[in-house]
């Protein structure tokens, strides 16, 4: 397992691996989000939680078709399932990579992003802790999602549409804590409910993802 | 270690491709599936790899000792020859990678990225995992394609060696493959009847 995480990882750096991509991504959203609402400053920290968390969500899901498809279009993913791998163990380490490559650089992106959107001071610490926790639940439900879709040719509208109702949950979570510690108040229930939905679908998704890719893979 | 197929009936989709396969292999031997495109060759070694499931009958191999090699050659063109090496030899705990890259030829590829090989070098490539993983089962679907006689004839040797050893190869290929142990199959005497459909759907309605 440790093979393929660090494979995933060398992969993601080499040419074509996408590392950078979705940080890009946030990057661009975040800045057009005053270009669009105007430069008010009160208006910009009130929204800013939002924003970031929405955004780091959609720099994730941009990425997400790439945890199977690759492996699936070049054989790689049958003589995988074949080895002394069990697929749930492949479906974590591969989560497990998409996460360094894509949510940890996200969560750290977020920081700067934030002063950009004039979030207020207490709220830096929190809005680090939000994404740290619960960006793993973002890669893990994404990595089931593409497991579902592994099968399909150009599958990536059909992914988003079916992961993006999943993200709820770590969306509210994830935004509440920021907000509620911008406006003053105790962000660590909605942290600690975020931290409970990481932990479900970083225990329970790769079991998912492992049945749904025997199922595609037959 | 033994492979026994009874009455294995393959599907791929909705139609029937095979039915009443029958087979037994022990240590040592190798089978060789021959039959037209689209026989179902490829149908029947998913099903013995575990990839795909059969539509009735019994199979009893092991496993956890099979090697897959498919149509794909699994080889990813952004990590040189002995990255790829090395990531199956961690996948499958083994550390003959240097071993394997002297035994294929493949040492002055060594550190060239997959991407600049040609396609018999991939195809190379390729069945050095079945050798690295350290398997007895071998499940191979064409390993002779894009190869050049030379190289047919070392993955031939390859093969008799490791039924030498006391392992077992099934392949299918179109070539004749100098293996002293091999047995043929023609799957064309498994073709079903025509109309015989397996899709329970609506059956008897009409």
């Amino acid at each position: 397992m440790l093979a393929l995480f660090t494979r995933d990882l060398k992969l993601a750096f080499r040419s074509g691996g996408g590392f950078g991509l979705a940080l890009a991504f946030f990057l661009i959203v975040v800045m057009f989000v005053p270009f669009g609402v105007g430069s008010d400053l009160t208006l910009l920290a009130r929204i800013a939680p939002g924003i970031l968390w929405i955004g780091a969500l959609l720099a994730c899901l941009l990425s997400l078709d790439r945890i199977f498809q690759l492996d699936h279009e070049d054989g790689t993913l049958d003589v995988l399932a074949t080895s002394p791998l069990p697929l749930s163990g492949i479906t974590a380490a591969k989560a497990t990579a998409h996460w360094v490559t894509t949510g940890l650089p996200l969560t750290l992106a977020a920081i700067p992003l934030g002063y950009l959107l004039n979030l207020p001071e207490p709220a830096y610490i929190w809005l680090f802790a939000s994404l740290a926790i619960g960006t793993p639940a973002l890669s893990f439900i994404g990595a089931f999602g593409a497991a579902v879709t592994v099968g399909i040719k150009r599958g990536g509208l059909l992914l988003s549409l079916l992961v993006l109702p999943l993200y709820i949950p770590t969306l509210i979570f994830g935004a509440v804590s920021v907000t509620k510690s911008v406006d003053g108040l105790n962000p660590l229930p909605s942290l600690i409910l975020l931290a409970g939905l990481t932990l479900f679908s970083v225990v329970l998704m790769p079991f998912a993802s492992a049945l749904a890719l025997k199922a595609n893979l037959n | 270690m033994t492979i026994k197929a009874t009455n294995i009936c393959c599907s791929r989709g909705p139609r029937q491709v095979l039915q009443d396969v029958c087979f037994s292999l022990t240590s040592g031997d190798c089978l060789i599936l021959r039959g037209p495109n689209g026989v179902g060759k490829s149908t029947l070694l998913r099903v013995l790899a575990g990839l795909s499931q059969q539509s009735s009958g019994t199979l009893e191999l092991d496993h956890e000792e099979i090697a897959y090699s498919g149509h794909l050659d699994a080889v990813k063109f952004q990590l040189t020859v002995a990255e790829n090496l090395s990531f199956w030899a961690g996948v499958y705990g083994t550390d003959t990678t240097a071993k394997v890259i002297a035994h294929f030829g493949l040492n002055d590829l060594a550190d060239r990225y997959a991407a600049n090989l040609s396609a018999g070098q991939k195809r190379r490539l390729g069945l050095a995992r079945m050798t690295l993983s350290d398997r007895k089962i071998w499940l191979m679907d064409e390993p002779t394609t894009s190869l050049d006689a030379e190289h047919t004839g070392l993955i031939a040797q390859s093969i008799s060696d490791h039924c030498a050893a006391g392992g077992i190869a099934v392949l299918s290929t179109h070539l004749d493959l100098d293996i002293p142990s091999a047995k043929t199959l023609d799957l064309v005497q498994f073709i079903p009847a025509k109309g015989t459909n397996t899709s329970i759907f609506l059956q008897g309605s009409f």
